[in-house]
């Protein structure tokens, strides 16, 4: 398929699969409007990844608009299809967050849930052939299209750090500053507080402070990065697999079904992960 | 790793996306599961209550049934008896009739048997007298011996 695809004798393999790991991006250069050749630089806040976000935010608003449409109809009496499916995967995100988290807020649930449907909807994405929406894209004059939001790192890094803001924040509602830093800086190691060991306290803070800050910071890094890691290898595959003419086909397959276990379980993991961390948060016997 | 705007758009997107979710969906769905829960418990409450009112009221009605059934035993035992009681009662009663009827019966033919005896009695004495008249007629005055005559007839 990919042969005629982009069959022009000039494009090897390194640049079919440079070309499907590119974002389509706009950015303002100097007063105008420039596609795809903006500087790419660490950080660079002129710039927009077009496609990782109008399908993440048409995958999001698809979920919303269908689950709302749901809870405006809902019955308590006999219900439909659509609604026992969704009153499955509602109970489902209910029970996981009832098995970790004990504590009364409202944000944890809703927020699972949203997370878990909008992540395995992003992922999903992985499982269209790699190369049929950028060659529907191509053939409408867009010349750059990477279908799967998460294998965008801003996209990954936005949700992690969001929770990650939550931690924080309820980490200093529920425990306050004192009782938050008390968790950062008096633990693992108790600083000794009486006779000569007195000395040594402010050196036990600060290597209780480093410990627990580096597992604390650790949290939205690997949560962002294993989700990211993972669609991303397996983005690469699937464009290496179709690299390879005829024999593709069972591999693809083969990969195609491995896949839906994995983009399932990294939804699912992205999802306990943030339940387990807000947890922690309201956990205030440490 | 390039981070552009599409990070901040993306944060923008995920808090609009769980407000809503938590502010439109999340409770509407949760409510119709936690109604339906509730509803089917109370069903379930209210079918095994009906089914000990069935066990209930099943063993009441056997237990009417046996009562009533004794108290028409009785009944038809009471109206044996009371039969039997009428049958004697009226028997006796016949009996005493009977007795009653044989004694008037008796009485009555002893009065008539005296009346009869009397009045053959007079005759007897009529026919006497008449036959000792024609024997007699001549020299027996029947007013010398009409006093002798009646001596003799209450005699008899």
């Amino acid at each position: 398929m990919e042969e005629e695809a982009h069959g022009a004798a000039a494009e090897t393999a390194s640049d079919y699969i440079n070309h499907h790991l590119t974002n389509l991006q706009v950015c303002r250069i100097d007063g105008e409007w420039v596609w795809n050749h903006c500087e790419a630089g660490m950080l660079s806040l002129n710039t927009l990844n077009v496609d990782s976000m109008a399908i993440a935010l048409l995958l999001g608003a698809g979920f919303l608009y269908l689950f709302r449409r749901v809870a405006k109809n809902a019955t308590s009496g006999r219900p439909g299809k659509l609604q026992t499916a969704v009153e499955l995967l509602v109970g489902f995100v209910d029970g996981s967050v009832k098995d970790a988290f004990q504590g009364q807020n409202k944000l944890i649930a809703p927020l699972s849930l949203t997370i878990f449907v909008w992540v395995f909807l992003m992922n999903l994405m992985d499982l269209i052939p790699v190369d049929w929406l950028p060659e529907a894209a191509a053939a409408a004059g867009v010349e750059y299209l990477k279908v799967v939001p998460t294998t965008d790192p801003n996209v990954t890094f936005a949700m992690s750090l969001s929770v990650f803001v939550l931690v924080i924040y309820y980490s200093i509602k529920i425990k306050g500053l004192g009782g938050f830093t008390r968790e950062l800086t008096m633990h693992p190691f108790t600083p000794p507080t009486r006779s000569i060991g007195i000395i040594s306290a402010p050196f036990v803070i600060a290597f209780n402070f480093i410990l627990e800050g580096v597992s604390l910071l650790s949290k939205p890094l690997s949560l962002s990065l294993r989700l990211f890691g993972n669609m991303y290898a397996g983005e690469l595959i699937f464009i290496l697999i179709a690299l390879l003419g005829l024999y593709q086909l069972p591999l693809h397959f083969g990969w195609a079904v491995f896949h839906i276990l994995v983009i399932t379980l990294q939804a699912f993991i992205f999802m306990v992960l943030t339940i387990v961390y807000l947890s922690q948060a309201h956990d205030t016997g440490h | 790793m390039n981070f552009n705007l599409t990070f901040i758009g993306q944060t923008i997107a995920m808090i609009v996306f769980v407000w809503f979710c938590m502010k439109y969906i999340w409770p509407f769905i949760m409510n119709a599961i936690e109604t339906r829960q509730n509803e089917i418990a109370e069903g379930l409450a209210a079918a095994e209550r009906g089914r000990s009112d069935l066990a209930k009221a099943k063993g009441e009605s056997e237990s009417l049934i046996d009562a009533a059934r004794e108290q028409a035993r009785q009944i038809v035992d009471q109206a044996n008896a009371r039969a039997g009681e009428i049958v004697e009662q009226a028997r006796a009663e016949g009996e005493q009739e009977k007795a009653r009827q044989l004694e008037g019966a008796r009485a009555e033919i002893e009065v008539e048997i005296n009346r009869a005896r009397a009045e053959l009695r007079g005759e007897v004495v009529a026919i006497a007298v008449a036959g000792a008249e024609k024997l007699l007629a001549r020299e027996i005055d029947p007013a010398a011996h009409d006093e002798l005559l009646d001596r003799l007839a209450a005699e008899l």
